[in-house]
């Protein structure tokens, strides 16, 4: 058995795998495990990965959580070109810090904003308070800022003039709120080209397939709804209360 | 000028990073960054750290925020020991792993521990309630359980026989809701035994060097209006 990779492509963190495997012809087989239908707490996923998240790399023996982990172990076995994670030590610190600060900074919020616009919504019934849905706009209104002053300022891309692995994880967590009608690109040109560039960099119909199931949650029918997920999704809205 | 390490010993990652250089003897100029004072927020730091946050690095003309981002950017400049960020590619990886499931997990609930325990109370004058504490509390019990059945399990040190940067991250991380008052290692004897082993491979020293400020952070003085008027949005938004 070759090199699994164990994704659902709603995820961001797993279209930033999938699209660096594919992009790079990595060879590896695509394990779907559908997180509407609750497949990351079935116990055959737990095996996998006790975290019961999504994405995970399975290698022979070897299991790997963490999207980041996964995309620097696919970058150094596969000897991918080096763009992807410089060898400088100034630019590879720059990819570093991108990829340390956008887990709170970009992709929590990113994710929030699908859930408070459409997943609760859709699954719930129930609207979150307008209050709460403010506050997470505005932060994502600050991430986005940040972004571009501090990570892409009047670069081609975060790492410079050629795009890395930085750029893919801060696109693909960009579009998640796209799945619920929600563009964060609207405000800055500098950050519509900067996509542009990325896109086109990785290929606009891996891109485009990529983004798929995503772009079509708003066709899902709820109803088909894991009980289970359903529930912690009702607990989630609890908290947003 | 050489090295500048921007750090203040109350933050987590702040600990990790002094540790590390001290340990590795890296020559460094500490420039503190009184974050109870509000310093981190102002302009001129701003000019080493536009994310208003510590800890940053200054090399030179090269300025680095993000703990993790410097920690390997001082493991690479400095050749430091193999174990630190092995070059195996298995371990290293584990390594990563560790550094990124960490930031929304024990981070966050080390962070909210002190906060809502100790310095809301007592250095913002804010009460918490009983409810919103043991939710926190009960948050941190479920991470730390997670750190000992996914990533330490029977191993010496997190990623295996030797100490590396996870066991240093995640250490700095334990010790805030230990400055906190929380029982972190009661009915944890593994954890414990791991504290231990690091704390040793550290240096007890240099452990408790780092740590002076963290343990004293109850007997912080309450913040004067101004100050606590400054901080506020910015803590509200740490411990989201």
């Amino acid at each position: 058995m070759g090199l699994e990779l164990y994704l659902d492509l709603l995820s961001a963190s797993c279209r930033a795998v999938y699209i660096f495997a594919r992009k790079n012809n990595i060879p590896f087989d695509f394990q779907f495990v559908d997180l509407l239908k609750g497949h990351h707490h079935s116990k055959e996923y737990i095996k996998i990965n006790p975290l019961k998240k999504v994405p995970s790399l399975k290698d022979g023996k070897f299991v790997l959580s963490e999207s980041v982990a996964i995309l620097f172990y696919l970058c150094r076995k596969y000897s991918t070109p080096s763009h992807w994670y410089p060898p400088d030590l100034h630019t590879r610190a720059r990819v570093d810090e991108f990829m340390a600060w956008q887990h709170t900074a970009i992709q929590m919020p990113m994710s929030r904003i699908l859930w408070i616009k459409m997943l609760i919504p859709m699954i719930t019934g129930e609207e979150v308070p307008d209050e709460k849905v403010e506050q997470m706009l505005a932060e994502v209104k600050n991430s986005m800022q940040l972004f571009e002053e501090k990570f892409l300022q009047d670069k081609m891309f975060i790492a410079g003039d050629h795009i890395s692995l930085a750029d893919v994880v801060a696109l693909v967590e960009m579009m998640q709120p796209m799945g619920g009608n929600y563009d964060v690109f609207l405000n800055s040109s500098k950050i519509a080209e900067w996509r542009m560039r990325v896109e086109l960099a990785i290929g606009p119909s891996l891109f485009g397939e990529a983004h798929d199931r995503l772009m079509r949650l708003a066709e899902w029918d709820s109803s088909t709804l894991d009980p289970m997920v359903k529930e912690r999704i009702c607990e989630l809205l609890q908290k947003f209360k | 000028m050489g090295l500048e390490l921007y750090l203040d010993l109350l933050s987590q990652p702040c600990r990790a990073i002094y540790i590390f250089a001290k340990k590795n003897r890296i020559p460094f100029e500490m420039r503190t960054v009184e974050l109870l004072k509000g310093q981190h927020l102002s302009d001129a730091f701003a000019q080493v750290n536009p994310l208003k946050k510590v800890p940053a690095l200054k090399d030179g003309d090269f300025t680095l925020a993000e703990s993790v981002a410097i920690l390997l950017y001082l493991t690479r400049k400095y050749k430091v020991a193999d174990h630190w960020y092995p070059q195996d590619l298995q371990a290293c990886a584990r390594v990563d792993e560790y550094l990124a499931w960490q930031h929304t997990t024990l981070r966050r609930s080390c962070l909210r521990a002190l906060w809502h325990k100790v310095m809301f109370p007592v250095f913002l004058g804010e009460p918490v309630s009983p409810e919103m504490l043991a939710t926190t509390l009960a948050e941190l019990d479920v991470t730390l359980q997670l750190l000992e059945d996914k990533f330490l399990q029977n191993k010496a040190f997190l990623i295996g026989p030797h100490v590396s940067l996870a066991d240093l991250v995640a250490i700095t991380e334990l010790m805030h809701p230990v400055g906190a008052g929380c029982q972190v290692f009661e009915g944890r004897p593994k954890l414990a035994a791991w504290y231990r082993r690091v704390e040793a491979a550290v240096g007890e020293d240099l452990f408790r060097e780092a740590h002076e400020v963290i343990l004293k952070a109850k007997d912080s003085p309450p913040a004067d209006p101004t100050i606590k008027q400054k901080l506020m949005p910015a803590v509200l938004a740490m411990i989201r």
